[in-house]
């Protein structure tokens, strides 16, 4: 139905762009000048029919379901129903009425379940009605208005300019709902769990928390020594630090090659296939570390006589580093071609050869751009999920022997959220607490980042 | 003194060869990673695009299958099958007893029935005759056909017995097995038997998510970056856009999961496990992504355009409509296909938004509960059979073989669409 109606008005929206540019050749035809091309006149006319429809629609959106609820409850008021009973009356009111309704059926739902259906039928025709004439008379009035020195030009702009700013804003609109969802879970999670308790606890063990019935009223001492966040927060650092050891260097070094020494051809083929390791989804990766790099890790243990878990942090960790090699080579890689020549001319006219310039004059003045993308890298590693759940163990040890398993926020938060949830439940929430911190770890990590580069970049351009 | 000299310089000619050589071995593994990458996998992965199927004679008894004499279509279609596959299996062996029987029963695929059955709807004449008749084999055969399953375990610790192992070898003596291209890995939904799962409900739930995330995507990231390249004023809430874009785009993918649940689901209602809110939440993700690229296309036109068009009377949003824009279009197309391919390839927040349900069926709407390519590789990683091994990397060359064409699609209309400026 609705769509018929949106249907229908995008064509009432094609036609009065038709009628709006027709007026706009009969007035030239009388030799009038006009004040914009013809085809304004049209987009004039459009925008009048699409704005009062748009303001209806989401007015009906908004209003129309708390209406009909009123309405439906009205019946049931003054007989002393809770309100948590008056929504469930209409839930199952409108299962009734879409017949996905299991349970007992009684007299009093199946009539509100009619009277539902009647309420919406007579909403959704006066929608259409009201629609429809809020649409035939803003046109008609706007038509009546265009003369051959109305402007049309201006506001058509303005609309358009509104348009794109409001789209601008979607930007905003995303960082608004990240920090939404996460905040209010979040400090459901600490009036229950106190904040000391998650940053200082050494015991994460989420799965005590679901061992509860649902009716128990919630009881803190329960909690107690389960949702110490410590070994997390340190598994999260730990494996990120084993993949930097293996992406800074190979990163860097692969960087300056490609930079200072390679050939154009070398440098052609060789960047791109070293990005493709960063377009490579990390489900793949994980699957690698899970399937190749662990067996192959715990094998070579055996040989030494070292006891090495399958699912080790340095399997992750260095299946992490592979991926995130691309990103600094090649951002260390375009901060050092933006360093001027005129730093290497200088420093090979004192007679230094090409590595000694790289490391005593180049070096030095790429260094924040370097760190930049040093820190965007360890930002990446902290919040990679899947390669963790994937090679890295479940159960958050507090360890910093490589060989053993650790796990990270990302990994809990999947293994917490993975399947059903219930909200309100202290293990959900959890895992939001857990999505905050991330959240704020990674959001400082990027600040700084991108102010070390962009200051970086603002002095050599 | 001078041999001082000398020797100083050769000792500074041998560190910069040996920093040289760094930087090449750094490429060098970098490259070697890689390579060993994508030989894993093809060479896991190729085996699954064959499946094995047993020939298998059977006798279309009408007696058995509780038929009457001249059976119309429904009565076909409501005849009782598993007693004459049952038989035709147990006849591979004529000494076999009960628990052998059963043995042989589970060297195909449960769904032989079926596969019985769909002959003898093709061909109805087929009634009291003998026909020899393909059945999928079981994941472990198929396995063991394929070479990939360690025969010379002791009996217990494998899922095949020794009894099914040499009616096997028997039947490929006779070349009764036959190995022919897997059609239902492409057409077949997930399911709980290697043999029988397939990648069509995750591929479509696949293409799905990412129809829903170019369509809020795109157009409000090629606006957004309209507004702020040629019409926003320069001051601090500009500024503040720009930096809430720039982080959004270093935002972990995992939070946008988060956001998903938290505001899709659990506020907007929104269905679980579909690709509608897996496509929004993408959408959210690769938002920053398009509007960087948009920008950047943008500011590469030369502003001579725009002063010519202003300079013939046109206002700003006509010169910027008229002229800018679609001279930007190829830089942003490109752009916004690699922010695509990055969302083809995400798991993390479409495991948070429930797309991880186990679907035995293919979706044929946004609004169905469908997984997703990548999900699917999760899915199968994680479970313990045998067969899903060369599944998973099997579905990973499927990925990785749509990213490379994404990629390379977003290359192809930046050079030859691309306008160079100089």
């Amino acid at each position: 139905m609705n769509l018929i109606l949106f249907t229908f008005i995008v064509l009432l929206g094609f036609t009065s762009y038709y009628f709006g540019r027709k007026k706009a050749y009969t007035i030239q035809s009388t030799k009038k000048r006009l004040t914009a091309l013809p085809q304004f006149y049209g987009y004039y006319l459009a925008i009048w029919c699409a704005i009062p429809a748009f303001i209806i629609f989401s007015l009906w959106a908004i209003f129309e379901p708390t209406i009909v609820k009123l309405l439906i409850l009205s019946d049931y008021s003054n007989q002393g129903y809770l309100d948590d009973e008056l929504n469930l009356i209409y839930e199952k009111t409108k299962a009734l009425s879409r017949g996905q309704f299991t349970g007992e059926i009684t007299p009093f739902i199946e009539a509100s379940a009619e009277k539902y259906l009647s309420l919406r039928s007579i909403a959704q025709s006066s929608k259409v009605v009201i629609v429809l004439s809020a649409i035939i008379s803003s046109v008609a009035y706007a038509y009546k208005r265009i003369s051959s020195n109305s402007r049309t030009r201006e506001p058509v702009e303005k609309f358009l300019n509104a348009v794109l700013f409001t789209a601008s804003l979607a930007a905003i609109l995303t960082t608004v709902g990240i920090v939404f969802s996460l905040i209010f879970q979040t400090i459901d999670f600490f009036k229950v769990i106190p904040l000391f308790d998650f940053v200082f606890g050494t015991h994460w063990y989420p799965a005590k928390a679901f061992v509860r019935d649902s009716s128990e009223a919630l009881d803190p001492t329960m909690y107690s020594d389960t949702f110490g966040a410590v070994p997390i927060f340190a598994g999260t650092f730990f494996i990120a630090f084993i993949a930097m050891c293996v992406a800074i260097p190979i990163g860097l070094m692969s960087g300056i090659y490609l930079a200072e020494y390679a050939s154009t051809k070398v440098r052609q083929y060789a960047k791109p296939l070293i990005e493709i390791l960063a377009g490579i989804p990390t489900v793949v990766y994980g699957f690698f570390a899970a399937l190749t790099v662990g067996p192959f890790l715990k094998e070579l243990g055996t040989l030494m006589g070292l006891e090495v878990s399958a699912e080790s942090a340095l399997a992750a960790g260095g299946v992490m580093g592979i991926m995130i090699i691309p990103f600094i080579s090649s951002l260390s890689d375009d901060v050092i071609t933006s360093v001027p020549q005129s730093l290497r001319d200088g420093s090979y006219a004192m007679g230094a050869t090409k590595s000694e310039t790289i490391k005593r004059v180049i070096f030095p003045a790429a260094l924040p751009g370097i760190v930049g993308s040093i820190l965007l890298g360890v930002s990446r590693a902290i919040g990679e999920t899947m390669i963790v759940v994937m090679a890295s163990g479940l159960a958050a040890n507090l360890t910093l022997n490589p060989l053993e398993s650790t796990s990270t926020i990302t990994a809990q938060i999947v293994v917490i959220l993975i399947g059903d949830q219930a909200f309100g439940d202290p293990k959900t929430q959890a895992a939001f607490a857990l999505g905050m911190s991330l959240f704020l770890v990674t959001l400082c990590l990027n600040i700084v980042a991108l102010r070390v580069v962009k200051k970086y970049r603002e002095k050599y351009e | 003194m001078n041999k001082n000299k000398e020797q100083l310089l050769n000792k500074r000619y041998k560190a910069e060869q040996r920093f040289r050589l760094y930087g090449l071995s750094a490429i060098f593994m970098a490259l070697l990673f890689l390579t060993i990458f994508i030989f894993k996998i093809f060479s896991t992965g190729y085996s699954a695009f064959q499946k094995t199927w047993l020939i298998v004679p059977v006798t279309f008894d009408a007696e058995l299958m509780m038929l009457d004499q001249n059976p119309s279509k429904e009565d076909l279609q409501d005849a009782d099958y598993y007693d004459i596959a049952l038989k035709s299996m147990a006849d591979l062996d004529p000494n076999a007893n009960e628990d052998q029987e059963n043995e042989l029963k589970r060297m195909v695929s449960y769904f032989f029935e079926k596969e019985i059955k769909n002959e003898l709807l093709n061909d109805p004449y087929l009634i009291g005759k003998t026909k020899e008749v393909y059945l999928t084999a079981s994941d472990d055969l198929d396995q063991v056909f394929k070479g990939n399953y360690p025969r010379d375990l002791p009996e217990d610790q494998r899922r095949v017995s020794d009894y099914q192992l040499k009616i096997f070898d028997q039947l490929v003596a006779n070349g009764k097995v036959e190995s022919k291209f897997n059609i239902s890995f492409f057409t077949n939904a997930d399911s709980r038997e290697a043999e029988l799962a397939g990648i069509a409900s995750s591929f479509m739930g696949s293409i799905f998510s990412i129809l829903v995330c170019l369509m809020i995507a795109f157009p409000v990231a090629v606006l957004a970056a309209i507004y702020l390249e040629e019409f926003a004023p320069k001051n601090r809430f500009t500024d503040f856009i720009e930096v809430n874009i720039n982080n959004l785009a270093a935002v972990p993918s995992i939070v946008f999961g988060l956001l998903g649940l938290g505001v899709l689901l659990a506020i907007f209602q929104l269905p679980r496990s579909t690709p509608l809110v897996g496509g929004i939440t993408l959408s959210l993700m690769t938002l920053p992504t398009i509007i960087i690229a948009a920008r950047a296309s943008l500011k590469a036109v030369p502003p001579s355009i725009r002063e010519a068009a202003l300079a013939m009377g046109a206002s700003r949003m006509q010169t910027t409509m008229h002229h800018t824009v679609p001279l930007s279009m190829p830089g942003t197309l490109s752009g916004t296909i690699i922010g695509l391919a990055q969302a083809l390839g995400e798991t993390a927040p479409l495991i948070l938004i429930g797309m991880v349900a186990f679907v035995n069926t293919i979706p044929g709407s946004p609004m169905d509960p469908a997984a997703s390519l990548p999900v699917q590789i999760y899915i199968w990683a994680e479970s313990a059979e045998r067969g899903f091994v060369e599944k998973v990397s099997a579905c990973i060359m499927v990925l990785l073989g749509f990213l490379i064409m994404m990629n390379l699609f977003a290359q192809i209309i930046r050079h030859k669409f691309e306008k160079k400026w100089s």
